[in-house]
């Protein structure tokens, strides 16, 4: 298994501290580095304190909405009448992102100890971790980890579940996500009702990601005065975020940085830049389902959430998708679209037609076959997938695409004039 | 489970859900308020016990959950993970969506059908032993190409290393 690098000296290093240290996934390991003592004070405290602590902190979700954490908490009701729910989402397949994979391999205990403080804070018993199918490898030493936490009995009355994903990317959608795990086709549900009203089987229910909760130990341990001073730029972003970078980067992998570090810093500091004798051409900062930046405005974006927004694209999940100059846009664009057409979950007509559509498009373009008037169509097709649908997907799809067309337009012309040489088959 | 309730069909069925595999499910079951929930774990076991899930199996599974042949066919053709025709003995899973595509995975799949023999996506060698498929996203962008091997999760896979871990599953 790949091992991760060490760290960078403008990291501020918090959830990735015990990142390649194999002892720490140990129970003992981990308790001899100071794991659980936050579960035991935690689980003393009144439930209500908890999320007040977590509020106070200004940590927000790390799945991609960013939404704050200790507010979505205190929606659920305070005195259960009927059972509630913690569904920890581990579904991680947003292109770009590889961070919750990284945190469930090195340090599966600080997971479960997040987890079973959130449940604690929202007064639920049953707590399923949903992790996708393929993560064969978190998988092993997430069971492993919970056996072992188990043995010890941790986690008083609250009982902690892995269930396994099958293959579908809509099931990171956290309605979709609770759907699948009651046994139905991952398709997401109209809202309201909210999953704190009525969630998984129905009853009151959290959905959290895994990195969100990996850092609710930290908060507790260090006070949500400490978290909120990790800030570098907009207050409103407190804490680290993990960055994961691909694509064309020297140095692709995992980085924790304070919210508002400059991207620019990211990519040609800590991830060691471009490869040699290359230029960057284009950034995706938050996975790929917001819009793409040029090279100027990559530059000049601070990641955090304010931030991001401010470029016109969003920090999301943070998977940094890095592409120089031998990128063809138009290619990469084609499979982007083409990862939500096969995502689609289909039961919304906007999407299941239109990313199908979009696709089938860009592969003519890239064939050497389209017109100029494809690229209005794009646009017309982008707006229509935007904002009305059940689920956020298909504006994923129409994301990249608009943003590609507005920056890079020039790299679709050139296919259709018969400028550049087709490399798809007709 | 009483052989009338089965599909139509002559040859003989053999239950998945029998001595210890049936124990397994049943302490699956144990883990949520209803049955239906265990159907994403029941489908798993199919395919662990036999390599793919078959309408007949898709039959059984309803049965043990108490749902229809139809509902479960509609949950088991919504995810990709599972197989609804027999695969090769080893199934490779090579990501190609846009992180890794920049990084060559495109090669790397051109590799796997070269020396597995199994010449396409989604068909399987001659010989049985290779199916060989591209797919979305496997989460792991940093450490491009990714390649799920059976249940085994390789990383960094790059053409030239792809003989080798051919040789190591032969």
């Amino acid at each position: 298994m790949g091992f991760p690098h060490k760290p960078h000296p403008k990291e501020t290093v918090v959830l990735s501290k015990y990142f390649g240290d194999a002892e720490a996934r140990s129970l003992k390991g981990w308790k001899k580095r100071g794991g659980y003592e936050m579960l035991e004070k935690a689980l003393a405290m009144d439930p209500n304190a908890v999320t007040e602590e977590v509020k106070a902190s200004g940590l927000r979700g790390r799945g991609g909405a960013g939404f704050p954490t200790g507010l979505k908490w205190s929606f659920m009701p305070k005195e259960p009448k009927k059972p509630h729910y913690l569904c920890v989402n581990a579904d991680e397949s947003e292109p770009g992102t590889f961070k919750d994979r990284e945190i469930m391999r090195w340090t599966p205990h600080g997971l479960l100890e997040g987890s079973v403080i959130a449940a604690h804070a929202i007064r639920a018993k049953t707590v399923y971790v949903y992790i996708r199918g393929e993560f064969t490898e978190p998988w092993t030493i997430m069971e492993q980890a919970l056996a072992e936490a188990n043995g010890a009995k941790l986690f008083g009355d609250i009982k902690v579940y892995l269930h396994r994903g099958a293959g579908a990317y809509i099931c990171g959608e956290e309605t979709a996500l609770m759907n699948s795990i009651e046994g139905k086709r991952g398709n997401p549900r109209i809202k309201p009702p909210f999953p704190a009203a009525a969630g998984v089987f129905g009853m009151p229910t959290t959905i959290n990601n895994v990195e969100t909760l990996a850092a609710v130990p930290h908060i507790l341990k260090n006070g949500a005065e400490w978290y909120k001073k990790l800030c570098l730029s907009n207050p409103k972003s407190t804490g680290t975020k993990l960055l994961s970078i691909c694509g064309h980067i020297a140095q692709p992998g995992n980085y924790e940085v304070t919210m508002g570090f400059p991207l620019k810093d990211l990519l040609y500091e800590c991830a060691g830049g471009m490869r040699p004798g290359r230029t960057l051409k284009a950034c995706i900062p938050g996975g790929s389902s917001v819009p793409m930046l040029n090279r100027e405005e990559t530059e000049s974006t601070l990641l955090d959430y304010e931030g991001c927004v401010e470029r016109g694209t969003m920090l999301g999940s943070g998977g940094v998708i890095v592409f120089d100059d031998t990128a063809d846009m138009v290619y990469q664009t084609m499979r982007l679209a083409r990862f939500y057409a096969h995502e689609s979950c289909a039961q919304c007509t906007q999407c299941r037609e239109g990313t199908a559509w979009t696709t089938k498009i860009l592969e003519r373009i890239l064939a050497g076959q389209g017109k100029m008037s494809d690229l209005d169509l794009l646009l017309e097709l982008a707006d229509n997938m935007t904002g009305k649908t059940i689920c956020v997907l298909s504006d994923s799809c129409a994301a990249p695409v608009v943003s590609a067309l507005k920056r890079f337009r020039s790299e679709f012309e050139d296919y259709i004039a018969g400028r550049r040489k087709p490399v798809l088959a007709a | 489970m009483s052989a009338t309730h089965l599909p139509a069909g002559t040859e003989a069925y053999e239950p998945v859900f029998v001595g210890r595999t049936l124990e397994e499910l049943q302490k699956v079951l144990a883990r949520y308020p209803t049955k239906q929930a265990a159907l994403l774990p029941a489908l798993w076991l199919v395919q662990r016990e036999r390599g793919w899930i078959s309408d007949r199996n898709m039959a059984e599974v309803a049965e043990v959950l108490s749902l229809t042949p139809a509902y479960v066919k509609g949950v088991v053709t919504f995810y990709t993970m599972y197989h609804q025709h027999p695969v090769g003995k080893h199934f490779v899973q090579v990501c190609t969506t846009s992180p890794c595509n920049l990084c060559g995975a495109e090669d790397v799949v051109r590799a796997f059908l070269k020396t597995t023999g199994a010449g396409e996506p989604g068909a399987t060698s001659p010989d049985g032993s290779w199916t060989v498929i591209e797919v979305e996203c496997l989460g792991a962008c940093g450490f491009a190409t990714p390649v799920l091997v059976d249940e085994d999760f390789i990383e960094s896979v790059t053409p030239e290393k792809v003989p080798e871990i051919v040789r190591k599953y032969r």
